[in-house]
């Protein structure tokens, strides 16, 4: 029996990007990108630095405008509508952007009446955002007094101060500990379970793997891949990892597309191995004592390795 | 977004002057200290000090003369300061405009909420040097209040010329030009310290289609209780300066935040 539940067809996706195309003194930083986000869903734009994540963002928002391609956010075009768009959506910006002379609570109830607020309905929020941040005894400090990982949390609840039904958020976790980028992960994985539409950018693997239902890995611009994160490590690369490093690792190398190895790559002084079948590649090198191997399972990071390349971008 | 488009702000400017003003109210015995206490020590310094060695300037006593002018420049000083150092802390360094930019405003929303703070800023300065004027008796014309439009106007005016050189800032340093080779130059050619009748007739001319000569050639017959004359082509300086200032500080700034 088919079941009476609206297709994703039925409802309009929140974002919708075609197309899009923008250049800055004749660079493309972002060429021909196409995409959907649906409502409810965490959808990830990974890639290096400078790929196009934050241009991307930028225009998404509305701040930029396109040189060609069209853009609807919560149904609205943009930037011809962004204003209005922009009344339903939370943004955390990479840089944070809070107000050094306002207190933690004054930074949200005065970022509160930009979206034409009353200072009663802010107020009726703040104390729930807070305790959702975390912040709840830090109510009155000032902004200096904050750890890096409790600004980026309060700027997280500040996003929220309109309830909007899609959040955007750059390099979240960028520069933060482990616990409080643990912590952060925590309240957006929240956020998702309470039906909110996230989209963020990353350079974090295992931040795309934790949170997003599906992820776009972009370079120089353009659309690279598009799926789930499971989907795009099942799709894009072998299963089978094994870096192999010590004395002979060269020699080993040689020998290994006879040994099952679909894929060998040489970074430095360790060798990549990438295969389907690993016993025998395994069998081989546990007969040459010299040698020290980590055998693991193909992850993002492999697969964005793969698709983006080992050089630098700085 | 059209670079050149007409100017659409919406009333959601008002929560950003708002918060200029929360801001200022934190911080605002520093602030007011230094928006005037300088123009102060110029008028009675320079008023009585220097007074006392000079006969009448302009047919009145040097601290009469140099009222109007203290008003006017002190207006013109504090709006400039606050459209260049402190918008530029907020567009550039903390970054509160990129977080306003992200609420349902436009920048020219937060364009504008700078201009009319600046302005506002230029006012508390001037208003309280003609407060001074006042308590000093240097003037005790009915007739000051009239000066408060023209107060009003000059910080309108210098807070949009400001925001046009906030927008190309790179840095603080680049405003120290605009105070060296334009302000600090402008008042000495607009009758602040003396008449501009003492000055070449060529540069006479050049003073004539200056905002702060409009400035001081409205505020000083009303500080002395008299009706400017050619009221009409002053205010149009003013006017001219203040609404292309704004138009041309809001094409600079769209053109610096597309980039």
């Amino acid at each position: 029996m088919p079941e009476s539940r609206p297709s994703a067809s039925v409802i309009p996706p929140v974002l919708r990007v075609r197309a899009l195309v923008k250049s800055f003194g004749g660079q493309r930083a972002v060429d021909a990108l196409s995409f959907e986000v649906a409502a409810g869903e965490c959808f990830g734009l990974l890639g290096p630095n400078g790929a196009g994540k934050s241009t991307t963002l930028k225009l998404a928002l509305g701040l930029l405008e396109p040189d060609h391609g069209a853009i609807e956010l919560l149904g609205a075009p943009v930037p011809a509508r962004a204003r209005e768009a922009r009344a339903e959506v939370g943004v955390v910006p990479q840089s944070d952007a809070l107000d050094p002379d306002f207190t933690v609570a004054e930074n949200l109830l005065v970022f509160g009446r930009y979206f034409g607020l009353s200072d009663a309905a802010i107020r009726a929020r703040i104390g729930p955002l807070l305790e959702f941040a975390q912040l709840g005894a830090k109510r009155d400090a000032r902004i200096q007094e904050l750890s890096g990982g409790m600004k980026r949390r309060l700027t997280i609840a500040r996003a929220l101060i309109n309830d909007p039904r899609i959040l955007f958020l750059d390099e979240p976790t960028t520069g933060l500990d482990p616990q409080a980028r643990h912590l952060i992960w925590e309240r957006l994985k929240q956020l998702i379970a309470q039906g909110k539409t996230i989209v963020l950018t990353t350079h974090f693997m295992d931040e795309a793997e934790r949170l997003c239902d599906r992820l776009a890995i972009i370079d120089h611009g353009r659309m690279i891949a598009e799926a789930s994160p499971a989907a795009l490590i099942r799709r894009e690369i072998e299963p089978h990892v094994i870096e192999v490093h010590g004395p002979g690792y060269a020699e080993w190398s040689r020998r290994a597309a006879g040994l099952g190895c679909e894929r060998l790559e040489t970074v430095g002084e360790t060798v990549f191995a990438y295969c389907r079948q690993p016993e025998r590649a395994l069998a081989s090198l546990q007969q040459q004592a010299a040698l020290r191997y980590l055998h693991r399972p193909a992850n993002l990071e492999d697969v964005f390795l793969k698709l983006t390349g080992r050089d630098l971008r700085d | 977004m059209n670079l050149y488009a007409v100017p659409s702000p919406s009333i959601r400017f008002l929560p950003v002057l708002r918060r200029h003003f929360l801001v200022w109210r934190k911080l605002a015995l520093p602030s007011v200290l230094g928006n005037i206490a300088d123009p102060l020590i110029t008028l009675v310094a320079f008023g009585y000090g220097l007074g006392r060695l000079l006969p009448q300037v302009g047919g009145v006593d040097y601290i009469v003369f140099l009222a109007a002018g203290s008003v006017c420049m002190s207006t013109m000083m504090a709006a400039s300061f606050e459209a260049l150092y402190s918008a530029f802390s907020r567009m550039h360094v903390q970054r509160t405009w990129e977080s306003l930019l992200n609420a349902p405003l436009l920048l020219d929303d937060v364009v504008v909420a700078e201009w009319l703070w600046a302005a506002i800023k230029g006012c508390f300065s001037g208003i309280a040097i003609i407060l001074v004027a006042w308590l000093l008796g240097v003037s005790r014309s009915p007739m000051l209040l009239a000066v408060l439009p023209v107060v009003l106007l000059t910080g309108l005016c210098f807070a949009a010329l400001g925001l046009c050189f906030n927008a190309l800032a790179r840095g603080y340093d680049f405003f120290s030009y605009y105070f060296t080779l334009v302000l600090t130059p402008m008042t000495f050619l607009s009758g602040v310290f003396f008449p501009v009748s003492g000055l070449p007739t060529w540069l006479q001319r050049f003073s004539d289609v200056l905002p702060l000569t409009a400035a001081v050639s409205l505020a000083r017959p009303l500080v002395l209780g008299q009706w400017p004359p050619d009221a009409a082509r002053h205010l149009a300086v003013l006017i001219a300066y203040g609404v292309g200032g704004l138009y041309l500080a809001l094409v600079l700034t769209r053109r610096r935040f597309a980039a």
